[in-house]
């Protein structure tokens, strides 16, 4: 796969420490809802890092692609991606990869998400596809977040749960609740898989994104509710490797 | 994080190995040379904090493939596994 110089068009702000760049890729041959890129960055001393985000955006948006970067503490890339990187500047991108971890528009049965913190970001791309495939497979997401300031995505996940109500949004917050919320912080746990995750009956195919931590765990609650484990497709990122 | 948790999953390799595999890896069907457990190249976990990528099988943690990229060269060593089962239509 080659590596091609794409253009920064767009920066958005999702939340204080996560930023959408959109960038204009010549040539892009076209991408899977859930697949991801490489981004490299080279300094003047020649020093590189490489580092895998996964797409935000839906297929069919011609030469843009979309990612959303969270900024880890102590990361590498991601303080530059999210804080310096200017509209205009280039950057090195290979990409679209994975062929695994994707929904295709023509997958008809019921979908579960399962998105711990940033590993919303391909799982968001699915729900785009859906949407702009006008497609009609039932969509559940459980979105995992520290906080309700911590939610990227917030107001198009919010008219989605109130327009079309076959994708449905439940939120499980971690540290910080919003106002009025009728529960206290806290994990997914069993009882939230089963209430707020497909029946194993319906033999869902389910997606879970997040840490390591998180993508285990959860796939363990999804299992022990029934679901077959051949139908639980995971990605993992985390601050050790690819995904800073 | 703990360091039990410090691995990603062979989702993370795919873009390094694309650079020697033309058909994408990640849905690939892999077995395990140690415990023949048979699972998609996705599923296995990956260490990347070394010099190389080091995958492992997910069901017996044994060593499944390594991946070394310098300047001039690629090593793969794919001798922890059986076989590398490729499906043409992925993609």
């Amino acid at each position: 796969m080659i590596w091609r110089v794409a253009t920064v068009v767009a920066l958005h702000d999702e939340t204080a420490r996560a930023r959408t760049i959109t960038l204009d890729v010549p040539d892009w041959p076209g991408h899977v809802a859930g697949q991801h890129l490489d981004l490299k960055l080279t300094a003047e001393d020649g020093y590189s890092a490489v580092r895998s985000y996964s797409i935000a955006s839906a297929p069919g948006g011609g030469k843009q692609v979309q990612i959303t970067v969270e900024r880890l503490l102590d990361g590498e890339v991601s303080p530059y991606l999210t804080r310096t990187l200017a509209v205009g500047e280039r950057l090195e991108l290979r990409g679209p990869i994975g062929a695994w971890f994707v929904w295709r528009t023509q997958q008809v049965e019921a979908i579960q998400l399962v998105a711990g913190g940033s590993g919303i970001v391909p799982l968001m791309a699915m729900i785009r596809a859906r949407g702009s495939a006008g497609s009609r497979a039932p969509f559940r997401l459980l979105y995992s977040v520290r906080a309700p300031e911590a939610v990227f995505y917030r107001d198009e996940l919010r008219a989605l749960s109130l327009g079309d109500q076959s994708v449905t949004v439940t939120y499980a917050f971690t540290r910080i609740v919003p106002e009025d919320w009728p529960l206290d912080p806290g994990r997914i746990d069993a009882g939230l898989i089963a209430r707020a995750t497909w029946p194993a009956a319906v033999a869902p195919t389910c997606y879970v994104c997040g840490p390591t931590s998180f993508v285990e765990e959860m796939a363990d609650l999804l299992i022990a509710s029934g679901n077959d484990r051949g139908r639980i497709r995971t990605e993992r990122f985390g601050p050790t490797g690819g995904r800073t | 994080m703990s360091s039990q948790n410090a691995h990603l999953d062979g989702n993370a390799a795919a873009g390094e190995l694309s650079r020697v595999f033309a058909i994408d890896v990640t849905a690939a069907e892999v077995q395990c040379g140690t415990c023949g457990a048979v699972r998609r190249f996705a599923e296995a976990h990956l260490y990347m904090n070394g010099p190389g990528i080091v995958a492992r099988c997910c069901n017996c943690e044994r060593v499944i493939l390594r991946l070394v990229s310098t300047r001039q060269r690629v090593l793969l060593d794919l001798g922890g596994m059986t076989y590398f089962k490729f499906d043409t239509l992925a993609g």
